[in-house]
């Protein structure tokens, strides 16, 4: 039985066949459309590595059947910086070290996003922490990671134009 | 955070500079590529599946059952698996561990691999291996510290001797005014990286093409040769980026074997990634430990004997023998000091080197242990710390190449707050009436030297390029041997073609021991001091030269030229040298090792953790809200960088303390909670703040650039600092690690 | 994962027919039913899609004064609406307190009344279980047994259930619209989940095909918004699943309690009502002695199922946190940490 579905990956619209119901959006992502930064670290929902927002919201990838998420946008680490103009959130990472293997980053990035656009924990950086701890780092970037997020919200909320993944 | 170290550390236009990593724009757009991310055409999945029984053999695979999957394309088991080389179980050498290739139907340990489905899709392979569905004997496993009869290794560690003493240990204990013995437990931890083990494996003919996580190319290199009967140099490896490696990377894993076994076996390109449960198995793990600590001290609070004794756990078919004890032959005066090693043989993974192994362990020991005696002598634990201060180190009698403990203390204390501390514990509580409480811990992690070699050169057209088959595995290599391969070859770091994470460059030796920096660092240095002194020639000997004359002692390599020392108006640039000599490039070759100094002195850098937990009164949740640290290394090539490392060693303790434990099922051997969301490591939330303090230290005598290597150091102390302080917080001693809350009620 | 038909319902007369099949199962979010999928603990035929049902996601305030929560709104939606946070804040700090951002963000209301244990012998399908495999036995007894049940248990499975969420409903008598083949009927959510008995592999009261397509709060609960909390204790500041968990709300009317709701998490194998706890507040001055007695109270049945003991003081030390939280009042805001008995509570808005 095979699915054709409707996605808009990274701003483009692409219709995908999807032969296996089984696919995750993660093995999608990664072994079908060849954007490996969304990382399988866990494959269960338990740590983050593969948070992609869809509609705008961050799931984890490997917890989704690609399938059922037809009509979808996605937007990936992948999708993030336009040309060569980093999104904020990337800059802050840099900035402050927010990561070491970089194996969990582009999760982290990506759920740095979805929280700044959900737009709950304000800039209280207690806040920060709770909402990001559904990204695991081995290597311990937390400290970096929470500065990162701060200062990148702080840097979109003097934006004038959205950019990618933001609220309009 | 201050963006620079202090100053006299600090020099040239490299060394010492916070620089951002040089790979950051790659891993922060996901562009930066793990094995896993590849796809060479015509690629097949690999899926293992693993035994879930700890002890006996496999009776039956339902073969046919994965083959009539949809999608699937060979079954590798036992018997049909490709004829290897040499037998998985041969050992060469102390680096040399087993494994489990399919040799047999035996199972030594849970989550072994018992077979390989190779399919079209991951869907499908992974399926087709749940569809061998296993049948087994089994046997009685071997579960826990008490399930065998201990044994005296032959060698603990890479070599060391189990047992040591120094001193007249039962003396020392007999005449102390104060003594304490205690025994403390510290679980089996896995590394789990959050990069799984994976292979992407392509032969062609007798050559092989690999995309591999390896924290040593030319180890794995070797192994793999030596596995598949062809040369090292048919064998090519990319590892340019490491999702965590933490020792487990060390050496190849079997999994990664069995990866390219498959690729052989089906004669087209796999792909084979480990699953999260499966890492609790077949790629190594810290091993249990059982510490039982004496110490005698006198009335003045000098301690008079210090005994360790450690039990721990290897596999039933291999060694490696945690050594905990190693930290208390260095960190504490104690003028009588012994330290013996036990293990049984569990049926278990076979344990491996662990970020800081021994260290981690054996110090959560000390350190709880020295602590309980402070407290026995009425002593601050700083204090108590102080008065052993080890001047010379205890079990060697040999002088320090340097040691800024004392340094370490201070500036920690000061920016903790310690001088506040009340000394009886359970005396301070938060707004919110929880207890808080403070505890301090040393660091201590032996500078390592190991083998390494590079190449450099600088080219007529300006071009310069700096080789070396070194490993980024989040510790910065990509950017700290850069700056120094900037430094030594006197240009701008972006100047340099400079490549390392591949087998086909000059050796870089092993990135672990917290060695990398040191080692790979010193191989570049001597290839560009080599480049530099060819350049120095042909310009000092050259009537032509600005420099002529100027003598190979007396030219500075900085910014592309050569100046003179004494005149610096008088300069050449590297192009003009060679292109005048009609030379397209020279080129060096460096290589590093350990030198004879390592006879004369003891070399560790150290460090002094200060922790501050928060515990509640009734419930036991305890969260570690503060840590400072403060660490003296030797030369610290990259401030930033090296922060993130001792952060990450912090954690690493804080998860030591209070999260990390693989549980048994003590019937079956198996590991109960083989996931990430019931092997807990600290998320975000658990760790509030951090501080690192860079201490100022200079090393003549470690290696030529004075590094002592920060990667592991962070772990040890913050342990024991950590429930230092729950006890401070609470009047508890908790001897057993984890310290999860159902002990504090 | 074994090969299934993929089913994409419109309607849900059409999910019934189409979940009433024989290894049919259904499909929001996925993210337990994927988890178990991977490991091998369930292995559906045929998945079918609800998530394009239209109106299952909505929250709809009902003339009685009730809340109708669709069976599909998200659990982060859920616990940011700031109506809802205020009317019932116990149960967006348990929502809070549970998972993580992104499985809250995907997760629905109905998937998490209905994620499955823990427990791990019931998710390694290597392990006996009378859960997955009727009559297999329970290999949790007498093996790693720290966080298994202390109420409600029996041999044949000493499994927890892991919501928080569930906690929270229960104690503010929250009900289950369900949808089936013989029509829709509506159970209390007290009586939804099954205690294992000799039977644990049926979990819940539903029967084959049946589908929830709301989650119902009675009027009378808005009444107890200003003396609610959840607290969770964990083994690690956040992402962990209870080891014990508390729902307390309480109606105080002249400094007396007029009326107390209790329940328990991680204990037993449902969302653990405390009835005879509450009759005991009643009319009480809400002050240490009470919550004590009622923690006693709440606790009289409690046995260790293995080396979990200290569950049953633990929990009882919690309800009276919990209590005693609750009769400070709720916090204006959600707490930073919701949920955590560590966090520093901000100032109590309706004490």
């Amino acid at each position: 039985m095979s699915f054709d579905i409707v996605l808009t990956v990274n701003g483009t619209r692409r219709t995908i066949p999807i032969p296996d119901p089984r696919v995750t959006l993660l093995d999608l992502l990664r072994e079908g459309l060849h954007l490996t930064g969304a990382k399988k670290g866990c494959d269960r929902g338990q740590c983050g590595a593969c948070t992609v927002l869809v509609d705008g919201r961050r799931i984890n990838s490997c917890l989704a059947l690609a399938v059922s998420l037809d009509g979808s946008e996605i937007l990936t680490i992948e999708g993030l910086a336009e040309g060569d103009r980093l999104h904020p959130v990337q800059e802050a990472f840099i900035a402050h070290d927010g990561f070491q293997c970089g194996f969990c980053t582009p999760g982290q990035i990506m759920s740095a996003v979805g929280l700044i656009r959900e737009a709950q924990a304000g800039d209280d950086p207690e806040r920060v922490r709770e909402a990001m701890s559904g990204n695991l780092c081995r290597c311990g970037a937390y400290a970096g990671i929470t500065e990162a997020v701060l200062e990148a919200q702080n840097a979109l909320s003097q934006h004038e134009t959205p950019r990618r993944g933001e609220a309009a | 955070m201050p963006e620079t170290a202090p100053r006299p550390i600090r020099h040239g236009s490299n060394l010492g500079q916070p620089l951002t990593r040089r790979d950051g724009i790659l891993k922060v757009t996901g562009a930066a590529p793990y094995a896993a991310d590849h796809h060479p055409p015509g690629m097949l999945y690999a899926v293992m599946a693993v035994s879930r029984i700890a002890r006996g053999r496999v009776t039956r695979l339902d073969v046919a059952a994965a083959k009539n999957h949809p999608g699937v394309v060979a079954v590798m088991t036992p018997d049909n698996k490709p004829v290897l080389a040499q037998h998985p179980d041969e050992k060469h050498d102390g680096f040399t561990f087993r494994l489990d290739l399919l040799q047999d139907d035996r199972v030594r340990y849970a989550n072994q691999p018992v077979a390989v489905v190779i399919a079209e899709t991951l869907e499908a392979a992974t399926e087709g291996a749940a569809l061998l569905d296993p049948a087994y004997e089994v046997e009685t496993p071997a579960v826990g510290l008490d399930a065998a009869e201990p044994f005296t290794p032959a060698a603990i560690g890479v070599g060391d001797p189990a047992d040591m003493e120094t001193g007249d240990v039962a003396a020392g204990l007999a005449g102390a005014a104060h003594t304490v013995a205690a025994t403390y437990e510290t679980p089996a931890q896995y590394h789990n990286a959050m990069e799984p083990h994976a292979v992407v494996a392509t032969w062609d003919g007798d050559r092989l093409d690999l995309d591999m996580p390896s924290q040593g190319l030319a180890m794995a290199q070797g192994r793999i040769a030596g596995l598949f009967g062809i040369a090292p140099s048919d064998i090519h490896i990319r590892s340019p980026f490491l999702g965590g490696g933490f020792g487990s990377k060390g050496m190849i894993a079997g999994p990664q074997v069995l990866g390219i076994m498959a690729a052989r076996l089906v004669g087209r390109p796999v792909k084979l990634v480990m699953s999260r449960p499966q890492m609790f198995g077949p790629v190594g793990h810290r091993a249990p430990t059982r510490q039982t600590l004496r110490l005698g001290a006198g009335a003045d609070g000098a301690l008079t004997a210090l005994d360790h004794e450690t039990l721990t756990a290897t596999s039933t078919f291999d060694d490696f023998i945690e050594p905990s004890g190693g930290v208390s032959h260095t960190l504490y005066a104690a003028p009588a000091l012994a330290t013996r090693h036990r293990a049984v043989r569990l049926d278990t993974g076979t344990p491996l080197f662990m970020r800081a192994p021994g260290e981690a362990s054996g110090s959560a020991a000390l350190e709880a242990a020295i602590d309980e005696m402070a407290e026995a002598c009425g002593m601050d634990p700083l204090d108590f710390r102080l008065r052993n201060y080890a001047e010379t180190e205890p079990a060697s009698g040999k002088p320090f190449s340097s040691k800024a403990l004392r340094e370490c203390y201070a500036q920690g204390a000061a920016a903790f707050g310690w001088s506040r501390r009340p000394l009886a514990p359970r005396q301070m509580r938060d707004a919110n009436g929880l207890l808080v409480g403070w505890g301090v811990g040393t660091a201590t992690f032996p500078a390592l030297m190991f083998q390494a070699e590079a190449r450099a050169v600088v080219r007529a057209t300006g071009e310069a390029s700096v080789a070396i088959g070194a490993i980024d595995m989040g510790q910065g290599a990509w950017t700290a041997l850069a700056q120094i391969a900037a430094e030594e070859l006197g240009l701008s770091i972006d100047a340099i073609d400079f490549r390392i994470g591949s087998s086909d460059l000059p050796n870089g030796g092993i990135a672990g021991g917290s060695a990398h920096t040191a080692t790979a660092g010193t191989a570049i240095k001597g290839a560009a001091t080599e480049v530099i002194a060819q350049l120095t020639a042909l310009a000092t000997q050259d009537r032509r030269s600005p420099l002529y004359g100027a003598g190979n002692a007396g030219v500075v390599a900085r910014g592309g030229r050569l100046v003179r020392r004494d005149d610096e108006s008088r300069s050449e640039a590297f192009t003009d040298i060679l292109s005048r000599a009609g030379k397209d490039a020279v080129e060096g070759k460096g290589a590093a090792g350990p030198d004879a100094a390592r006879e004369h002195y003891a070399m560790h850098a150290h460090g002094a953790v200060f922790a501050e937990v928060t515990v509640d009164p009734d419930l036991g949740q305890i969260r570690a809200t503060r840590l400072v640290g403060a660490f003296a290394a030797g030369r610290i090539i990259n401030p930033r960088l090296v922060r993130s490392q001792y952060y990450g060693g912090m954690i690493w303790g804080v998860s030591f303390a209070l999260h990390e434990q693989a549980v048994m099922d003590p019937r079956t051997g198996r590991p109960m909670n083989a996931n990430l969301a019931e092997y807990h490591v600290p998320v975000n939330a658990d760790v509030p703040s951090l501080e690192a303090i860079l201490v100022e230290e200079e090393d003549p005598h470690v290696n030529p650039l004075g590094i002592k290597g920060v990667g592991e150091i962070g772990v040890t102390g913050s342990a024991g600092a950590i429930v230092n302080a729950i006890w401070h917080a609470t009047g508890m001693r908790v001897r057993t690690l984890p310290v999860t809350l159902d002990k504090l009620l | 994962m074994i090969p299934f038909e993929y089913i994409r319902a419109t309607d849900v007369a059409g999910a019934v027919a189409a979940g009433s099949a024989p290894g049919a199962a259904y499909l929001a979010a996925g993210t337990n039913l994927l988890d178990l999928m991977k490991g091998g603990v369930a292995r559906p035929t045929r998945l079918v899609d609800i998530t394009r049902l239209p109106g299952l996601a909505a929250v709809e305030r009902r003339d009685d004064g009730g809340l109708r929560i669709g069976a599909l709104a998200r659990n982060s939606d859920l616990a940011h609406d700031p109506a809802f946070a205020k009317a019932y804040p116990a149960v967006a700090e348990a929502l809070l307190s549970g998972a993580s951002a992104q499985l809250r963000n995907a997760a629905t209301a109905a998937g998490n009344v209905m994620q499955r244990t823990r427990c791990p012998y019931f998710t390694d399908p290597g392990s006996a279980c009378n859960k997955r495999r009727p009559g297999s036995g329970c290999e949790a007894v007498g093996g790693e047994t720290r966080l298994h049940a202390v109420l409600g248990w029996s041999e044949a499975c000493i499994a927890t259930h892991p919501s928080d969420f569930c906690v929270s409903l229960v104690a503010l008598d929250a009900g289950v619209e369900i949808a089936g083949p013989a029509g829709t009927r509506f159970v209390p959510l007290e009586s939804f989940h099954r205690l294992p008995g000799d039977a644990p592999e049926r979990e819940t009261v539903l029967e084959p095909g049946e589908l929830i397509t709301a989650l119902v709060l009675p009027p009378e609960a808005v009444a107890f918004a200003g003396h609610s909390r959840y607290l969770k204790v964990r083994d690690r500041t956040s992402y962990a699943f209870a080891v014990v968990s508390a729902a307390a709300a309480l109606r105080i009317e002249d400094g007396r309690i007029a009326e107390a709701r209790l329940a328990l998490g991680g204990v037993a194998l449902k969302p653990w009502r405390a009835k005879a706890a509450e009759g005991l507040l009643a009319g009480r001055a809400p002050d240490a002695t009470a919550f004590r007695a009622a923690a006693e109270a709440a606790l009289t049945d409690a046995r260790p199922s293995g080396d979990n003991a200290f569950k049953i003081e633990l929990a009882r030390r919690l309800v009276v946190r919990a209590l005693t939280a609750a009769a400070a009042g709720t916090p204006a805001r959600l707490p930073a940490l919701p949920g955590s008995v560590l966090a520093p509570a901000p100032e109590a808005a309706h004490a």
